[in-house]
């Protein structure tokens, strides 16, 4: 089995982080990341992998959006302020706390 | 691979000091965090191989085994069937997983799998070794229930078109040839099968069709339930009043055996001929589960810890998608299969660095079906663990249907069809 291609900067800092370690393995920040990413997956169906919707798709890429401004478009499907043929139904799913986790997650994609 | 940040280096330095360790191997010298086997490159088996190459940073090795060179979508294969789409629309290519993502991708059957040696061996003789192994084999059709239906000759003029391909543009040809008269007869087995929704958006395109150009035919619907299984009021709405007098439903008329060369459906108290017979055979799902020794339930579909989507009965066997037993009010989709797949791809991750999965994981899951040319109605629903039954289990209050068909959802459903294929193979 062969490696994926790392490019050489990335091999040198996953290096450095592997030899630094601790730092990077504070477990709570990681699974925290890992929860939100998992939750954002579940939206990538239609939003795109990692946000990034495909373009012409008719659906909004997520990926880069202010957080704040995620969040209260969420919050307003989640009320019913916001006119949707599917969100309202889908945000209901979700706990206040995993929106904004969600939403922090598509956030700082690029 | 995807853009660098800070986030994806923090998390492959985990899943890189973690793998070192497990192999006890100092630096990065050419080892891998493990390797993964996924069985099966539908909606479920090719989301997993993504996955699991871009949420490792690529410490993970992927081998993908698919028996076919494409990738030819069932959602959208019902547009074909009724003469809106091509299939070359709807076929996509393996090539992005192997190029972009670095998934080693085999083309080939699995004919054995030894979760002992943790191993498989493809039909042409040779074996993949596997630390973890992850089984998408959709489903197999049970044609020994129906006996004359049970041989080849009879399977190319008896069509189920219930896996997209040749059979979904056989079909397409069988419908153009029929005579404006005619009767489309379409069979539906008993829950659960795969794609609730499909049969009944499978009537309504093929009316579609019949209004347009074969304005005197019918479209009748045998279904083997007791009711439409999915999005009844929106669905017999549609057949009301978009085609009166063209689609006829039929509640408890299980098929038992078809008359080939009449193609006749054989029910329990009566005989219906067509002019073309559309029979979706029972399921069960696909031979490589069977060949695993996997524990099943109802002694049909595969037991999974939905932690994880690994096998109750042999450690180290992930299965997803349509050949698992579901839990409650959750579908067999290709929506579904992808999400148990990032459900999965994160708990093999966990668990080849040494970690528990996260113990609350959240799926959900949409159906668009087109009721014509324009239009689309959805169900969609959210399911979340749920530690007293082990269960992942619907969110109360969350999901639902449309208000009402509409053509806004017919042009989301088709954004949504190409934003969960490049999601998997993208
Ligand atoms: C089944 C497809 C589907 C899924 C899954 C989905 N969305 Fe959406 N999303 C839509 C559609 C369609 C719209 C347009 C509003 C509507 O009709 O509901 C939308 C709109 C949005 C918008 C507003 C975009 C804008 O700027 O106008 C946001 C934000 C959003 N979704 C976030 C999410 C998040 C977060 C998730 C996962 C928790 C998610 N969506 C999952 C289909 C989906």
């Amino acid at each position: 089995m062969s490696l994926p291609a790392l490019r050489p900067t990335q091999l040198a800092l996953l290096t450095s982080m592997v030899l630094l370690g601790s730092t990077a393995q504070a477990a709570d920040p990681h699974l925290a990341h890992d929860i939100a990413r998992n939750l954002a997956a579940t939206c990538a169906n239609c939003h795109g992998t990692n946000g990034q919707a495909v373009p012409g798709s008719g659906l909004e890429s997520l990926a880069g959006e202010d957080k704040a401004k995620l969040l209260k478009k969420l919050a307003d499907f989640k009320s019913g302020q916001r006119p949707a043929t599917i969100m309202h139904q889908i945000t209901k799913g979700y706990s206040d706390e995993q929106l904004d986790l969600v939403a922090g997650y598509f956030a700082a994609q690029r | 691979m995807e853009p660098i940040n800070r986030r994806n280096f923090l998390k492959a330095g985990v899943a890189l000091g973690a793998a070192s360790s497990l192999y006890g191997c100092a630096g990065m010298g050419g080892k891998s965090a493990g390797h993964v086997v996924v069985v099966g490159g539908g909606f479920g088996g090719a989301t997993a191989a993504k996955y699991l190459r871009m949420w490792s940073n690529g410490a993970i090795a992927v081998t993908l085994v698919e028996r076919n060179p494409t990738f030819i979508s069932c959602p959208m294969s019902n547009l074909v069937i009724g003469g809106l789409k091509q299939l070359d629309d709807i076929t996509l290519s393996y090539e992005t997983l192997r190029s972009q993502w670095g998934v080693t991708v085999v083309q080939g059957d699995v004919s054995g799998v030894d979760a002992t040696a943790r191993s498989v061996t493809l039909a042409d003789g040779s074996t993949l070794g596997y630390d973890r192994l992850v089984l998408s084999p959709g489903i197999d059709f049970q044609f020994d229930q129906i006996p004359a239906l049970n041989n080849a000759d009879a399977q190319v003029r008896i069509l189920h078109a219930w896996k997209a391909g040749a059979q979904t543009v056989a079909l397409r040809q069988q419908l153009e040839a029929m005579k404006d008269g005619g009767v489309y007869a379409i069979t539906i087995p008993k829950a659960p099968y795969r794609c609730p929704p499909g049969p009944y958006e499978r009537a309504c395109l093929v009316a579609n069709y019949f209004k347009q150009s074969r304005p005197k035919s019918k479209v009748v619907i045998l279904d083997a339930n007791d009711d439409v299984q999915s999005k009844k009021g929106l669905f017999t709405k549609a057949w009301k009043e978009l085609y009166p007098g063209i689609v006829e439903y039929r509640p408890n008329s299980e098929l038992k055996d078809v008359h080939v060369g009449s193609r006749t459906a054989v029910l329990e108290f009566e005989n219906f001929k067509a002019d073309v017979l559309n029979v979706i055979p029972p399921h069960r799902p696909g031979a490589v589960a069977t060949r695993a020794g996997l524990k099943l339930i109802n002694d049909k579909w595969v037991e999974v810890n939905w932690l994880s989507m690994e096998s109750t009965s042999t450690p180290g066997v992930h299965v997803l998608g349509d050949a698992i037993f579901a839990a409650p009010t959750m579908p067999k989709s290709g929506h579904m299969a992808n999400q148990h797949a990032k459900l999965a791809a994160a708990a093999i991750i966990n668990l080849l660095s040494g970690q528990e999965p996260h113990p609350a994981p959240l799926v959900m899951n949409t159906c668009y079906s087109f009721v014509d040319d324009k239009n689309v109605i959805h169900v969609s629903s959210v399911h979340t663990y749920d530690g007293a039954t082990k269960l992942l289990q619907p969110v109360k209050g969350a999901g639902g249907v449309s208000s009402a068909r509409n053509e806004l959802e017919g042009k989301i459903a088709l954004g949504w069809a190409r934003n969960i294929w490049a999601d998997m193979l993208g």
